[in-house]
């Protein structure tokens, strides 16, 4: 829906372009063709899902990522997609595969909403340093996808070790306006297209606080204090509407993505640490009349928690992050628990290559710090916060990030308990495929960077 | 504030009480993890006397008048030993003002000392006591040689206390950071370290004032400060990660046989693990690396720890530098017991891990028998766990120094309690401390 009103206009441009230049019939019969071709997608994906068979997880105990428990569950998907998710009574049509997960447990697929995965790859030299287009204080022009290393060995390392079956792909944080995300499925691809998670609405990323006004401060350009990244923000927005409501006659490529966000189109995701900082920039939205959709590394959203909650608006956070940089000197482990509490969107993000793998574990962290000051989050609750509360926060929730009939059958076998230390996922399918398997050795990918080399097709 | 009354107010905070004496203190009926390698065992007691331990184990009789703490449902453990760690030398990362980690503009390194910069009052101090760790080495991280200069072993107790033992090492980098520091390529930082430990020898045993060859590199007080570590008094920790890099360190001993060495790091440790078993040198390492973020740890790998256990190597969990915060060695220790259920990964059995961050960093430090361990004679480090360690839901209840308990009260402490709820009808949150 996002994407076919985006293109829409994008093709009525392009006509207009045309019909100048063209002879009446000609042109009739050109627009018509061009508002076609248009309509596709630029970069589109080109993801299929890999073959998967008809499979019955049986005997484990199951979250659906939306809350529900189930011990002893039964979950069934097919052709890539949920069949059904019941009780151990639920039948088992013919033809499938039956896992037994007897003393295992099952939740959806682990989506990470914040990921520099393929932007900023490993190894991380200069070469493969992708992430930051730290040239201009606002890009909105630039798309992360375009470049993204398919061959990052990060991404089998957050498959394998994490469960994670989605992720969304950020700019970095230098900038005002970093550039437009890419929902990625955690597949081994060749291709970033290959990747790409049919259907996925954009994301803006935006950042507020210290770094754009360090990078830029440090080269004696605006902005270099906080209310020069609102200044620069504003103009931007109050720029955009202006183009928005002009005749679209010469593209421009970042105006596109801010007409998008203006239009609900694309979705915000925002880099925002302190609360009163949070609160201007949801008055910003106010302003210039747009949404955020997520806070990221929202370290004393617990400070503000009720005011999340009343906006809509999740928070992505890391357990216990803290202390690092000025803006982040407030942070707590409590954090997520107190935004719960409040009642209010938590996502536990990684923005790490290695945080990633370990998702279950920080969102069990976090649990526990939640449960020694009095907030009791039951574990059905907290697994949301990888899973369906991740998908929200990207814009995907009506097609992943719970086991429920008809999504995505994106599905993650754990070993033992999610939140314990000690389980790891022991198998993982994505679209109803396996693409990992622990008990397999060839089940596990090796990127072409990996290949011949130390340590290729370890464990790791 | 003037410099005057600032000074006046460094004063009066210096003069500010110290943390009460030792206490006697039993903890009873709990599980008992040693932190020597030893499986847990239930229904134990520990009991501490004058700040020291004197029985852990099941059985033990609590003498009339010692302070007894039920243990029923909980854990009693040593405290944590953080292996080189950088607590106490920054506030905020990002500030540079509040970071004493490394002098990149200094014209010494091997001669400078992390003690006069180490701050007891330090937020991260009190996280990291508040999360069971109760002992470190702290080091200086290199600026702009290969010689970080020396780190000091130090307990977190909440008083002005903190050294337990000054410049107890010397911090040396190889590898690619080596190479960076030392003009650009390993042949230097190799050449690098030959040479200054040969002015140290040239050094060793003159005064002060000696004189000295006229090509020497060193400052004085640089090959004055390697004279200890060419003799083998104080340890020499290398960070090295790539097994040629590795090979190439123990080499060492070859040309300067006293050294004695510590690898930090070594990534790609399972690959020469037994020749690192075989040269009796330890390992401190960051257990959870896999990937290839540089060239040199290719074969990065969750199961170098376990790989590297198997062959016979002392390993222990370290290097809590920077956003790897010391009160996450229980979690990293846990997750090596997770890859004993993996096929094909080799982790560690429990006890195996628990020691890899208690005793065995300690020994590496040269603490062996009297820190990270719960037998008598060790000092009276004690934590009482709400649960399994090194579980994610777990956490201390209650941490003793020295038989001291411990303020569980730091910033982020203070934090949680203001704003454990919104309500915003009274006085501003400002009021509620």
């Amino acid at each position: 829906m996002r994407m076919t009103s985006q293109i829409g206009r994008w093709s009525s441009a392009l006509a207009l372009t045309l019909a100048l230049t063209l002879a009446p019939g000609a042109q009739a019969k050109k627009k018509e063709k061009d508002a076609e071709a248009s309509r596709e997608v630029p970069y589109a994906s080109t993801y299929r899902a890999y073959p998967g068979r008809p499979t019955a997880l049986v005997g484990a105990t199951v979250y659906d990522g939306r809350g529900g428990r189930i011990d002893n569950g039964t979950v069934l998907f097919a052709e890539g997609k949920v069949v059904a998710v019941g009780a151990s009574d639920l039948a088992i049509p013919e033809g499938y595969d039956r896992i037994d997960g007897t003393g295992k447990f099952v939740t959806p697929g682990v989506i990470d909403a914040h990921s520099h995965l393929g932007d900023y790859a490993s190894p991380g030299v200069d070469a493969n340093s992708d992430g930051n287009e730290a040239t201009a204080p606002t890009t909105p022009d630039v798309w992360a996808e375009h470049s993204v290393w398919p061959q990052d060995p990060g991404f089998s390392r957050a498959l394998a070790n994490g469960g994670v079956t989605s992720l969304l792909i950020l700019p970095g944080s230098a900038n005002l306006m970093g550039g437009r995300s890419v929902m990625l499925k955690n597949v081994p691809a060749i291709t970033v297209q290959q990747m790409k998670f049919p259907g996925a609405p954009y994301s803006l990323k935006m950042a507020c606080g210290e770094n754009p006004k360090r990078v830029y401060g440090s080269r004696g350009m605006k902005p270099s204090t906080r209310m020069g990244n609102f200044a620069v923000n504003r103009q931007t927005w109050i720029d955009a509407k202006a183009y928005m409501e002009g005749d679209h006659e010469k593209r421009d490529l970042a105006k596109e993505t801010l007409e998008g966000v203006l239009k609900g189109e694309i979705l915000v995701q925002n880099h925002c640490y302190r609360a009163e900082e949070m609160a201007l920039v949801l008055d910003m939205a106010k302003e210039a009349g747009y949404r955020v959709t997520t806070f990221h590394h929202a370290v004393e959203s617990y400070k503000i928690a009720d005011m999340l909650r009343e906006a809509d608006v999740c928070s992505a956070v890391w357990a216990d992050w803290y202390g690092f940089k000025m803006e982040a000197y407030d942070g707590i482990p409590e954090n997520a628990a107190l935004i719960a509490k409040e009642g209010a969107c938590v996502v536990i993000h990684s923005d790490d290559q290695n945080g990633i793998q370990r998702l279950n574990q920080a969102a069990a962290k976090a649990q526990g710090a939640g449960r020694r000051m009095g907030i009791d989050i039951p574990d059905a609750q907290v697994i949301s916060w990888f899973t369906y509360n991740a998908a929200k926060a990207a814009g995907i929730s009506d097609q992943t990030g719970s086991l429920e009939e008809g999504k995505m059958a994106d599905v993650v076998l754990w070993n033992g308990d999610p939140l314990s230390v000690y389980t790891r996922p022991e198998k993982v399918w994505i679209d109803g495929a396996m693409l990992f398997d622990a008990t397999n050795p060839r089940m596990r990918p090796v990127s072409d960077f990996e290949l011949g080399q130390p340590g290729e097709g370890d464990v790791k | 504030m003037s410099r005057i009354l600032a000074f006046a107010a460094s004063l009066a905070a210096i003069a500010a009480p110290l943390a009460a004496s030792a206490q006697n203190l039993a903890v009873t009926n709990a599980t008992l993890a040693k932190g020597d390698g030893s499986e847990p065992v239930e229904g134990a007691t520990v009991l501490v006397q004058a700040g020291k331990v004197v029985a852990a184990g099941v059985g033990v009789a609590v003498p009339a008048g010692v302070e007894t703490v039920d243990g029923t449902g909980k854990w009693v453990t040593p405290g944590i030993f953080a292996a080189v760690s950088d607590m106490g030398l920054w506030d905020v990362q990002a500030v540079g003002d509040s970071n004493d980690l490394s002098a990149d503009k200094s014209p010494f390194n091997a001669s400078l000392d992390v003690v006069p910069a180490l701050n007891p009052a330090n937020e991260h101090i009190a996280v990291s006591r508040e999360g069971g760790v109760t002992r470190a080495s702290v080091t200086p991280f290199p600026g702009n040689a290969i010689f970080a200069g020396q780190g000091a072993l130090i307990d977190l107790g909440a008083d002005a206390g903190l050294v337990d033992k000054p410049r107890a090492f010397q911090f040396v980098v190889l590898g690619e950071g080596g190479a960076r520091e030392a003009g650009g390529s390993r042949m230097s930082a190799h050449v690098t370290l030959r040479n200054a430990l040969r002015e140290a020898k040239a050094l060793a045993g003159a005064s002060a004032s000696a004189e000295r060859a006229s090509d020497a590199l060193l400052t004085h007080a640089d090959a004055m400060a390697l004279a200890p570590v060419l003799s083998g008094e104080q340890a020499l920790y290398v960070h090295v990660e790539r097994a040629s890099d590795i090979r190439a360190v123990l080499a060492l001993k070859s040309e300067f046989p006293a050294l004695k060495l510590v690898l930090i790091g070594a990534s790609e440790g399972w690959m020469v693990a037994n020749e690192i078993a075989a040269s009796g040198v330890p390992v401190l390492t960051m257990p959870l690396r896999d990937l290839p973020e540089q060239f040199e740890v290719l074969g990065a790998t969750q199961s170098n720890v376990g790989r590297m256990v198997q062959a016979g190597v002392k390993v222990g969990i370290g290097l809590f530098v920077g956003d790897n915060q010391p009160r996450r060695a229980a979690e990293q220790a846990g997750n090596l017991v997770a890859l004993t259920k993996l096929p094909g990964a080799t982790g560690l059995t429990w006890a195996q891990a628990f020691a890899a961050i208690t005793s065995i960093p300690a020994e590496i430090s040269g603490m062996g028998g009297k820190e990270g361990v719960l037998a008598p004679g060790a000092v009276g480090d004690v934590v009482i766990w709400d649960g399994d360690p090194l579980e994610l839901s777990s956490a201390p209840e209650a941490v003793y120094i020295d038989g001291v308990k411990q303020p569980f009260d730091s910033h982020q402490a203070r934090l949680r309690e203001r704003y454990k709820d919104l309500d915003r009808t009274y006085l501003p949150k400002a009021y509620s401390w």
